[in-house]
């Protein structure tokens, strides 16, 4: 009998060694597909047992952590204590690991993934200690008070602003109305979806400032003048008439107002007083291909390059059934309508703060950045961001004569309620209609500093279903923000 | 040194690992060894050693690595029962004690001559079927997840199949002694026996809808079958009958279909229907829940393991991941906190039980005993095989436990009446080599 029990004992043993190989199967080679799982609860409650990095700006909290014991384990989890203010860039984290703004794009570096062999050396001795993983910490560069003022003048009005400082590209305020408190997310989302504005969709979740599109209307004349002025073939002092109106395509377009035909008049009061008729005929003179081409130097067709995710931000330019578009002749595009805004010109707000800003930094254009460093939690430098220059957008003379128009038209022009007593702000007024009463999106985009020096602010309003036009509108808004950046740089 | 001192330095080793790991869960839990809970190693540690001690005087020339091997086992179910819920622990404390009472009572009954229980072979047998056909009595059988496995008693549960186990080998080992020369010959008539037993299992399938416990009952047959007569040809026929019945009843059979469903394919890319709540849902939310999670669980694992008391099992918001992971899963939380090298290492304590268990059976000087000592052995093999390898996903998941490790009191009880035989068995095989020499 001791043969068959020979056997018997052999197929015994080869079901035990059967289970060590399903259980090598699933330990290693099945591991990553089962951990990338989204039903895989064991990776979520993963995420809650790192001590996520704060998100602060100017020594304020944005985002930070709450302990809690969760059957005998300490959990991590998110808040976000300044609620609505910030939660376009700072975004959130959930336990249905859904994430936006910051907390999407720099999820790595807040639960501290991003790390060398050292760092891992080190995480793995903290996790045997038991100790939990630490995220790095992140900080903002927004002007928090700016922020709010922001928000505040926003109101119930759909819109956003969005405000930097020109020399460095330091990005101060981006506010996006209506705003969400990013701590309800989590469990009553159901409250963001009520949320309501003067606007349909209300979209609270969209960052307007970096992701809405509108038409530029007037202030894209910015653009135009700096083609008309680097092209060499204008001054600012080559005089036009103005019919009060344009022929573009056999058909007329009319000024803004067209009570009062301006006549003869020169670039700089063209700028001023917004003429459209003498905008259309340059950008003919021009040539559509010319005056976008000047629009990409000032980072058009590039979502700027902020580091919320890539998601959040769009490219401004020609758009044509939702897709960016680029005319590969001149006679694809209306110049004459593109050159004061029309056509299909589509534009965010941060786009329009870089133009701006451009203009006030004597043609450079700045990387806009948001995160000033990233901080290990000893207190470590992981990253510091530079002011970096990415290209000089426009010759400094034009810089400084458009820089002088848009002064100009905030002195005595379309701009007069940006004023503010004491310092120099060139600001351009932009009002696109759509046609439909009390649908307007009015603009306004401005620099300002004090006399003498380099604007320290550069910043775009925009605002959606507006009956009025952007100097009446917009630009009040501008200015108390801008007075709020000012008054805060001006104490540090 | 004599098997029993053997026995005794392989005890103290195996209170070294048991104190380690328990240890281990208190600091994770706790922070801290709490004094307390090193109380309770003491305690086991000493029941253990009455074991021990009472083996010395009633099986002193048997295998000393199976007690050991047996305590190792329930230590690492302790520990790991404990660090999920301490609660179950003190329970399954309890009935490891129960256990080693029954172990010393099998082996202060049986000392003189356990052959006696050949004798009473085909009460056994009578006792082996009724047993297994209780829980389907109207009134007495409990329902448990679609399966009747439980008997329910006042405030007793049990499960009556564990004891069904070692009465069916009992009575087949004494059966197969004394048919096995006719049998052997394999003849058409021979094949009655092979029948009827498969029309048992076809009927406690049919009564309990499990198909674990049918399918381990009628392999333990089919190993002692071929044990006794070296006739392969049963096993093929005996194999054919089996899947082929299974087959034959699978469409009336709810529980089972749905078992193999979720075997073959646990996770769905569309909702399927769900039984449970009548709804189209993912069958890895539904059906397939349980498995699944389980799989995550041991994925999780890794090489290493995330450490005793340091696994996930709760969710964010406490509530536990795996239903019945003390149970039927618990191989899952092992396999989890203790990695591939701690969860092969607990196979690897499996296969050196089976192997001790096949050697009694090879030493064994009569037909009744090695076919007791090799029926007890594969079935011990195959139910680890059943359990661990439908937390796998080898076979279909199927409500048995893991001898020694599981929670569970008819579980623990019944492994260890088995260890018990096992002994004894391989004391008289051992008293008869040192009476040789």
């Amino acid at each position: 009998m001791n043969r068959q029990i020979a056997r018997v004992a052999a197929a015994a043993m080869l079901l035990l060694v059967g289970l060590v190989v399903a259980t090598t199967y699933w330990q290693t080679w099945a591991r990553p597909a089962l951990a990338e799982r989204q039903d895989n609860e064991i990776q979520r409650v993963a995420q809650f047992e790192i001590e996520r990095g704060e998100i602060t700006a100017h020594g304020r909290r944005l985002a930070r952590n709450r302990e809690r014991k969760v059957a005998g384990r300490t959990l991590y989890f998110r808040r976000y204590p300044q609620g609505a203010l910030t939660a376009h860039v700072v975004g959130y984290s959930t336990q249905s690991r859904s994430r936006a703004g910051l907390e999407r794009s720099l999820n790595d570096y807040l639960t501290a993934s991003n790390q060398d062999l050292s760092d891992f050396v080190e995480t793995s001795l903290n996790k045997l200690r038991g100790k939990p993983v630490q995220g790095n910490n992140v900080r903002l560069t927004l002007d928090l008070e700016a922020q709010r003022v922001a928000l505040e003048q926003l109101g119930d009005t759909c819109g956003a602003v969005a405000a930097l400082d020109p020399r460095t590209g330091r990005v101060k305020v981006i506010a996006s109305s209506p705003s969400y408190n990013p701590n309800l997310v989590e469990r009553r989302f159901d409250e963001i979806a009520k949320i309501g504005a003067a606007c349909s969709p209300a979209a609270p979740l969209i960052n307007r400032a970096t992701w809405g599109l509108y038409p530029p209307g007037s202030t894209f004349k910015v653009v135009t003048a700096s083609a008309a002025l680097d092209s060499d073939r204008y001054t600012p002092a080559s005089t036009f008439v103005d019919p009060g109106y344009c022929i573009a395509y056999g058909k007329r377009v009319n000024n803004y107002d067209t009570s009062s035909p301006f006549g003869t008049h020169s670039l700089v009061t063209a700028l001023q007083y917004s003429v459209n008729s003498t905008f259309c005929k340059i950008g003919q003179a021009l040539g559509a291909k010319r005056v976008l081409e000047e629009a990409k130097d000032f980072g058009f067709y590039e979502a700027p390059p902020l580091e919320t995710p890539e998601s959040e931000r769009r490219a401004s330019g020609l758009y044509e059934d939702g897709e960016l578009y680029y005319p590969k002749r001149n006679s694809d595009v209306d110049a004459g309508r593109m050159a004061f805004g029309q056509e299909r010109l589509l534009v965010t707000p941060l786009q329009m703060a870089m133009v701006a800003g451009a203009i006030g930094n004597a043609g450079i254009l700045m990387r806009p950045y948001v995160v000033d460093r990233i901080v290990s939690p000893a207190g470590e430098i992981v990253q510091k961001t530079k002011k970096e220059r990415i290209r000089r957008a426009v010759e400094p003379t034009t810089a400084r004569d458009v820089g002088e128009m848009m002064v100009r038209a905030v002195q005595s022009g379309t701009g007069t309620s940006a004023q503010i007593s004491g310092v120099r702000v060139g600001g351009k007024t932009g009002t696109a209609e759509t046609g439909i009463a009390g649908r307007n999106v009015t603009w306004f985009i401005a620099f300002a500093g004090p006399e003498g020096e380099r604007p320290k602010v550069a910043i775009a309003v925009v605002l959606e279903n507006q009956t009025s036009t952007g100097g009446a509108t917009a630009a009040p808004i501008a200015r108390a923000v801008m007075q709020a950046l000012l008054d805060s740089t001006a104490n540090t | 040194m004599s098997a029993r001192n053997r026995e005794l330095a392989n005890l103290i080793l195996a209170g070294l690992v048991s104190t380690a790991a328990f240890a281990s869960v208190t600091i994770a839990l706790e922070d801290e060894v709490a004094y307390g809970s090193l109380v309770w190693v003491a305690v086991f540690a000493g029941v253990y050693l009455v074991a021990h001690l009472i083996a010395r005087r009633t099986v002193p020339h048997a295998d000393p690595a199976l007690l050991p091997l047996a305590a190792v086992l329930s230590a690492i179910g302790l520990s790991v029962i404990y660090r999920l819920d301490p609660d179950d622990a003190s329970r399954q404390a309890v009935w490891v004690v129960v256990g080693l009472a029954f172990f010393v009572g099998t082996l202060v009954w049986l000392r003189f001559d356990y052959r006696v229980l050949e004798r009473y072979k085909y009460l056994f047998g009578l006792g082996a079927v009724l047993l297994l056909l209780l829980p389907s009595v109207p009134g007495l059988g409990l329902e448990v997840n679609g399966v009747r496995l439980w008997v329910e008693v006042g405030p007793l549960q049990f499960q009556p199949g564990e004891l069904a186990k070692i009465m069916l080998v009992v009575f087949l080992a004494g059966y197969l002694r004394d048919k096995r020369e006719v049998l052997a010959q394999g003849r058409l008539k021979d094949f009655g026996p092979l029948l009827a037993i498969w029309g048992a299992a076809m009927l406690v399938l049919v009564q309990t809808s499990d198909l674990g416990s049918a399918l381990l009952n009628f392999g333990i047959f089919l190993a002692m079958l071929y044990a006794a007569t070296g006739r392969a040809l049963y096993v093929a026929a005996g194999l054919v009958l089996f899947l082929g019945g299974a087959a034959a009843l699978y469409n009336a059979l709810d529980r089972v279909q749905q078992r193999v469903t979720v075997w073959l394919h646990p996770w769905t890319d569309d909702k399927v229907y769900c039984s449970l709540n009548g709804l189209m849902e993912y069958r890895q939310n539904c059906d397939s829940y349980q498995l699944v999670k389980s799989l995550y669980s041991i994925a999780n694992g890794g090489y290493g393991g995330t450490g005793l008391g340091q696994g996930t099992f709760t969710s964010v918001e406490g509530t536990p991941l795996i239903p019945y992971l003390n149970t039927d899963f618990i191989y899952s939380a092992i396999a989890q906190e203790l990695g591939l090298i701690g969860a092969s290492a607990v196979l690897l304590v499996f296969m050196v039980f089976v192997a001790r268990g096949m050697r009694i059976a090879l030493v064994a000087q009569d037909g009744f005993s090695k076919l007791l000592a090799v029926g007890l052995t594969f079935g011990f093999a195959l139910q680890t095989f059943i359990i661990v390898g439908g937390v796998l996903r080898v076979v279909p998941l199927t409500g048995i436990t893991m001898p020694f490790v599981s929670y569970g009191g008819s579980s623990i009880v019944a492994n260890f009446i088995m260890l018990a035989l096992l002994l004894l068995v391989s004391n008289r095989a051992g008293a008869a080599a040192a009476e040789r020499r």
